[in-house]
């Protein structure tokens, strides 16, 4: 399976999946970190991918929405965005109710 | 030229926007991979222009990474980017 084929895959099989630079528990860049703290905040439930894997994935990725940096959210097979627009969807409550509005369960908040 | 200023030029002259803030975030970064001493590698740009209406969070940004995608290419690593139409 090629590096874009998996990436379609993951996003096409996962109802939110982040492309990131480390992992959810271990995020290796502050962007991505960000990003992690937004969705745990919210408690939502995702797929953390770590683009540092391979380099096949890191080139992948930006290939595959036209999108030259990462981290990248995907909620339904659809590219929400990279964290600017994560993080500012969420300050103006928008990331909650496009989320809701996509049918994704919040689980309670995690205790951070 | 440095790359805080190209970045400011190529921005100003397509967008003719009516705000432009373009900050070199290096600095913030040493010790990260992506940072190389000496060199701009972490850009934040702020950009208020009429360009921007109408336009989706995700078009806007696609404006400015498409201006910027020479600098991507050559070694910016990271774009932090904040786009508004003015008065918003």
């Amino acid at each position: 399976m090629s590096a874009l084929e998996f990436i379609d895959q993951q996003v096409k099989s996962n109802d939110v999946v982040l492309f990131m630079k480390g992992t959810p528990q271990f995020p290796q860049c502050g962007f991505s970190g960000q990003v992690v703290q937004i969705l745990d905040y919210l408690g939502v439930p995702y797929k953390g991918v770590n683009v540092l894997d391979s380099d096949e994935l890191r080139q992948g990725i930006k290939t595959y929405s036209n999108w030259p940096t990462i981290p990248q959210l995907y909620v339904k097979g659809e590219f929400v965005g990279g964290c600017d627009i994560i993080r500012e969807m969420f300050q103006a409550g928008e990331l909650q109710s496009s989320l809701k509005e996509k049918g994704i369960t919040l689980r309670a908040p995690a205790q951070a | 030229m440095n790359t805080v200023q190209r970045i400011r030029e190529t921005l100003a002259r397509a967008l003719s926007p009516e705000q432009i803030e373009v900050i070199d975030e290096s600095g913030k970064h040493v010790g990260h991979r992506g940072h190389i001493p000496g060199k701009t590698t972490h850009v934040r740009v702020r950009v208020a222009a009429d360009a921007f209406r109408g336009k989706s969070r995700i078009e806007r940004h696609r404006m400015v990474n498409d201006l910027l995608a020479s600098e991507i290419a050559d070694g910016l690593h990271a774009l932090a980017i904040e786009a508004r139409a003015p008065g918003e």
